[in-house]
């Protein structure tokens, strides 16, 4: 049963462009891969780690700093938050991940391939973020602090990010007062698990949901999300997509979820 | 011996073969002869295919420094936290001896497997945030090398929790404790509950707390697995057998008011292998008794509450197994994606099962009617006469629904005050027990090991303080009441 939805004007929020290219997809492609399997160090390690007990431990080492490695670049920037306060703190974490932000009545201010990005956000104190493009980007469940104290975030794109999960999912409540575009396009380890919790999301009018691997049964989530947000038009995870398993969605498999 | 012999010799052989490769020697004739030699002495040799006197490799170490009682999900995570807190690799041998290894009966893999922070004791609180940060980090914390992440099928669903008017009161006790530990609740008026959940009957409902974060249901047998799969890859030796036995010493004192006092301390724990007479006594220092429903037993054994009643000797381990059932329905009108695990004001309580319309729930007997614990029947009436009528008042879809399937498990119940029960026991020095959770053990386990493990290692506890659930409380008669048990 889909529940009928009125034409809904569009916030034109998303981002113009796509997220630097190359810069999003090997971010991806670097943390999808299993520990740095395919490079050549991997694979000697692994050939020693067959062999030897020893090699495991070093192995497990550099597992745990790859997985800090991620944390650090998660942590909050108090001292940003406390001088220039949350909209540019939340900037901030956004830019230096490599994604995109927009002020409210401004320009979109996203990173170019190296990195670099222009610094005048630092005045928008007191204006606040309404838009954030965060596609590709290693955020994870501590670096969405930053975000969630953007109060007035309207827009959200999280299109493949391979650390974003259900337990992220279930804390976007906080920002149930404000959000009304919302994308997981792609993300690999969101399951309709996470789904569920969308439903504090209210205001929500656009949801985008397409190219989940995790989720099970895309179909019929689409229409259980429908019915729980009836209010908003669900993208993607059209109903037929459940019933044809053809070799195409097997080659998808690579982005499975991850370690770390 | 005589094969160790045999070895020895074989050894030199392939060493001068080595040699003779190098030297690019007559290479062949030696690699030829080896096994000829080595036939030949076996030929002379009595019997032929000799066997050491007695394979004892499937026995458990003759000595270890920790036995865990029970390899259930309280176990392995002592076991765990012993392993990664040693100060020294290799530092602590752990033992862990469960009785049945395809927990059939175990309550690790028969729970419903929820988490919730909403209870009224701030020690639970605790643990129970330490518990789902362990969770959401699973796979840092028990990451082995070459194997698949775990998929713990976290549902963050929330616990919806039900008050009366008479419990009301209470409930926004609780949630103030849970605020200040921490944890992300929100109290919700009848009106709010009908606008968010409409397909709940508000009548009766005065107030309902909800868990916006961190709580949900999860599949305990991935976490399970997980910590098996962890503990053996840090040299934890996993055995299935059953403690039969302790062989312990003990020491008499008087106390200044002239009251004998017995001192015990285990020496050897008798382990007898599954499906046969045998038994390994294994030497050792300390013992965890994380049997479970069933630590009763093991600490009786140890001797613990043989005694005239009344004194500390005398005071036994309260906990009992008791039978719970679960009941898997479906109804085709039912709530939808966004239930919750909800938990009625008359003790009833479901949640959604996956996504077709499925749901399970149960509800906990009273004291009166507390169903025999010797097997693991269902009692199918128990759902016809207690729990529907209460799940179709309050949730009147429900008056339409079918049974799909339902099963038993067993509640390590603390039939004192339905609480753990942590750390050494007074008199018998080296036992130490993680039990008695009475249903929340699963969802609290990660958080007890360490404490346990902290409490072995260091002494005392370090991460939570819990020496309001120590032993001695039985026998001082302070019940630490926890109200939110169903």
């Amino acid at each position: 049963p889909r529940v009928g939805h009125k034409r809904i004007q569009y916030l034109h929020l998303v981002a113009p462009l796509w997220n630097g290219g190359t810069r999003g997809i090997r971010g991806m492609s670097s943390a999808v891969a299993p520990e740095g399997n395919q490079s050549k160090w991997g694979k000697l390690l692994q050939f020693l780690a067959d062999r030897f007990y020893d090699v495991e431990a070093l192995r497990e080492y550099l597992f745990q700093k790859q997985v800090s490695k991620i944390h650090q670049k998660n942590r909050s920037f108090t001292y940003i938050k406390e001088r220039y306060g949350p909209y540019v703190a939340g900037a901030y974490f956004i830019l230096k991940q490599g994604g995109a932000v927009k002020f409210q009545g401004k320009e979109w201010i996203r990173s170019s391939g190296r990195g670099h990005y222009s610094l005048e956000f630092l005045n928008f104190q007191a204006t606040p973020v309404e838009a954030v493009d965060a596609s590709g980007c290693a955020i994870n469940y501590q670096g969405l602090d930053n975000l969630l104290a953007l109060k007035e975030l309207q827009s959200l794109q999280l299109q493949r990010c391979p650390h974003v999960d259900d337990w992220c999912l279930s804390r976007l409540y906080q920002l149930a007062d404000s959000l009304q575009e919302l994308s997981l396009a792609g993300c690999p380890r969101i399951s309709e698990r996470g789904l569920a919790c969308l439903h504090h999301l209210q205001k929500l009018r656009r949801l985008d949901i397409s190219d989940l691997p995790a989720v099970s049964s895309p179909g019929l989530t689409r229409i259980l999300v429908e019915e729980m947000l009836p209010n908003c038009e669900v993208l993607g995870a059209e109903w037929t997509e459940g019933l044809k398993l053809g070799p195409e969605k097997q080659s998808r498999g690579t982005a499975s979820p991850i370690p770390a | 011996m005589l094969r160790g012999a045999l070895r020895f010799r074989a050894k030199p052989g392939l060493l001068g073969r080595g040699l003779n490769t190098r030297k690019g020697g007559s290479t062949l004739d030696w690699a030829g002869k080896v096994p000829e030699i080595k036939k030949k002495i076996q030929s002379f040799l009595p019997g032929g295919d000799w066997n050491p006197l007695y394979d004892t490799s499937h026995l458990p170490p003759e000595r270890t420094d920790v036995v865990i009682v029970g390899g259930g999900v309280l176990g392995l995570s002592v076991a765990y936290w012993l392993k990664r807190l040693e100060k020294q690799r290799g530092a602590i041998q752990v033992l862990v001896v469960e009785r049945d290894h395809t927990y059939s009966r175990a309550s690790t893999g028969l729970s419903v497997g929820g988490i919730r922070q909403q209870f009224s004791l701030p020690e639970n609180i605790q643990l129970s945030l330490f518990s789902v940060d362990f969770l959401r980090n699973i796979n840092d914390y028990l990451a082995v090398v070459d194997n698949p992440p775990l998929d713990l099928q976290f549902n963050p669903s929330g616990y919806l929790l039900l008050a009366s008017e008479k419990s009301a009161a209470m409930m926004e006790n609780n949630v103030k404790v849970q605020r200040q530990e921490g944890a992300k609740v929100c109290l919700m008026s009848p009106e709010q509950l009908q606008n968010k959940f409409p397909w709940i009957n508000t009548e009766g409902v005065a107030l309902a707390s909800y868990g916006l974060e961190g709580e949900g249901w999860f599949d305990p047998w991935c976490l399970l697995q997980g910590l098996q799969r962890k503990i053996q890859s840090m040299g934890v030796v996993f055995c299935r057998g059953e403690v039969t036995r302790f062989v312990s010493s003990s020491s008499h004192m008087e106390t200044m008011s002239g009251e004998e006092v017995t001192l015990k301390r285990i020496h050897e724990v008798h382990v007898k292998m599954d499906h046969s007479l045998e038994y390994q006594p294994v030497e050792c220092a300390i013992v965890i008794n994380a049997a479970g429903a069933w630590s009763g037993q093991i600490a009786e054994l140890a001797g613990i509450g043989r005694g005239p009643p009344g004194t500390l000797q005398g005071t036994k381990l309260p906990v009992e197994p008791r039978k719970r059932y679960v009941y898997l329905w479906h109804c085709p009108q039912g709530p939808g994606l966004e239930t919750p695990l909800v938990a009625d004001s008359s003790g009833a309580y479901f949640r959604r099962e996956g996504l077709g319309n499925n749901y399970l729930g149960g509800c906990s007997p009273t004291e009166e009617e507390e169903p025999d614990p010797g097997n693991l029947e269902v009692d199918h009436d128990f759902f016809q006469d207690k729990v529907w009528p209460h799940l179709a008042q309050r949730v009147p879809a429900f008056e339409n629904l079918k049974v799909r399937s339902a099963w038993a498990g067993y509640y390590d119940y603390n039939t004192f005050d339905q609480n753990g029960v942590v750390g050494p026991h007074p008199l018998v020095v080296n036992m130490y027990f993680a039990t008695g959770f009475s249903g929340h053990g699963l969802q609290q386990a990660p958080a007890v090991g360490r404490a346990v493990a902290e409490l072995v290692l260091e002494g005392h506890f370090q991460t939570i303080n819990l020496s309001s659930f120590l032993f001695s409380r039985f026998y001082l008669g302070e019940k630490v009441k926890e109200h939110n048990i169903f």
